[in-house]
């Protein structure tokens, strides 16, 4: 993130403290993107105002916010990968994962905390597909922070009338006798789909097989792919 | 564009039509991640100013205007400000006072 060591945009010796230590830090955040600017839009201008406030306040504290931002940097659909890893290869894991999500996501050290967690599985002839049309609803401490395309407008107006449509701007066929079943989510239950366990992985590990679960397999605008 | 039904919330556009989905990856701007961290902060122990449902019905609340044409953080941004203000934590005064600062600090940095 190539914009914090441009981030001079207050007098707070306590928070650049944390700018070069935050740029150092390895994630792969992707190509290079035009949205990595100095602020300059009237809403950006208010999260700086916003924030000296409550810092110069006590309010909220300098590091409490980094260290906020980068707990939220390490959730990534990683994780996710690991739990449908775990599911493929553990029978009696997936049918814990199926029964009560939450619980069984804790087995594994992970939290969905003070929500109901739905996994739903993907099989031969039924293909689930979750989107939140009121808002972005999503299940971030299993796949991290939900990606923008998920909160846009045409996602959430046609997932729910047209979800073959949107699939196929995906790249994602169905063939016709597979059911659609597009779930939406609500303020307190988020839904993670176990997508189906590619042909041609047998006897892989779990570790190999969760390098195969993509982010959108488990949002269900993707099937998973040994490739 | 509601064309599905008469007197929905601008919010609630299920089912309506729209053109394609932007797949573009975006990978979320610094701004936007202080404000997600802030607003988790908030909400949650041992401040606890609102829950999540009141984040929700503020930004529900955005004109339809607003709604539409804002960027998702920026509707976070705009109910930041509004809830901090609905619970007493901030008031408008000083709020507008501190992006005046903030702005002509910034303008001041362009320029030199």
């Amino acid at each position: 993130m190539h914009d914090h060591e441009h981030d001079h945009d207050h007098d707070h010796d306590h928070d650049h403290d944390h700018h070069h230590e935050h740029a150092d830090h390895g994630h792969d955040h992707g190509p290079f993107q035009p949205d990595l600017k100095e602020p300059s839009e009237e809403w950006e201008f208010l999260e700086i105002a916003l924030r000296e406030l409550m810092i110069e306040k006590d309010i909220l504290t300098a590091r409490e916010i980094q260290q906020k931002i980068e707990e939220w940097d390490g959730k990534c659909p990683e994780i996710g990968a690991r739990v449908v890893a775990k599911a493929w290869t553990d029978p009696a894991f997936k049918a814990r994962l199926l029964a009560d999500g939450n619980a069984a996501v804790g087995e594994l050290g992970l939290e969905v905390p003070g929500l109901k967690l739905v996994v739903l599985e993907n099989t031969p002839k039924l293909h689930h597909m979750v989107v939140c049309t009121l808002c972005s609803c999503y299940p971030r401490t299993i796949l991290g922070l939900p990606p923008l395309w998920y909160k846009s407008r045409e996602y959430r107006s046609r997932a729910v009338r047209e979800p073959r449509s949107v699939l196929a701007e995906f790249g994602t066929a169905l063939p016709v006798d597979v059911e659609v079943r597009v779930v939406d989510s609500t303020a307190d239950c988020r839904f993670l789909v176990l997508p189906e366990r590619p042909a041609g992985t047998d006897g892989w590990s779990e570790e190999r097989l969760a390098a195969v679960v993509s982010r959108d397999s488990m949002i269900g605008t993707a099937v998973a792919r040994a490739a | 564009m509601g064309d599905a039904t008469q007197g929905r919330k601008p919010h609630d556009m299920g089912g309506d039509s729209a053109g394609p989905v932007d797949r573009e990856e975006h990978e979320p701007t610094l701004t936007e991640r202080r404000i997600d961290a802030m607003m988790q902060l908030l909400r949650q122990k041992p401040r606890a100013f609102w829950v999540t449902d009141e984040n929700r019905r503020t930004i529900e609340s955005l004109s339809p205007e607003s709604y539409r044409d804002s960027r998702y953080y920026q509707k976070w941004c705009l109910a930041m400000r509004s809830l901090l203000i609905e619970k007493g934590v901030l008031d408008a005064a000083e709020i507008d006072a501190k992006l005046a600062e903030v702005k002509a600090r910034r303008g001041k940095t362009e320029a030199g």
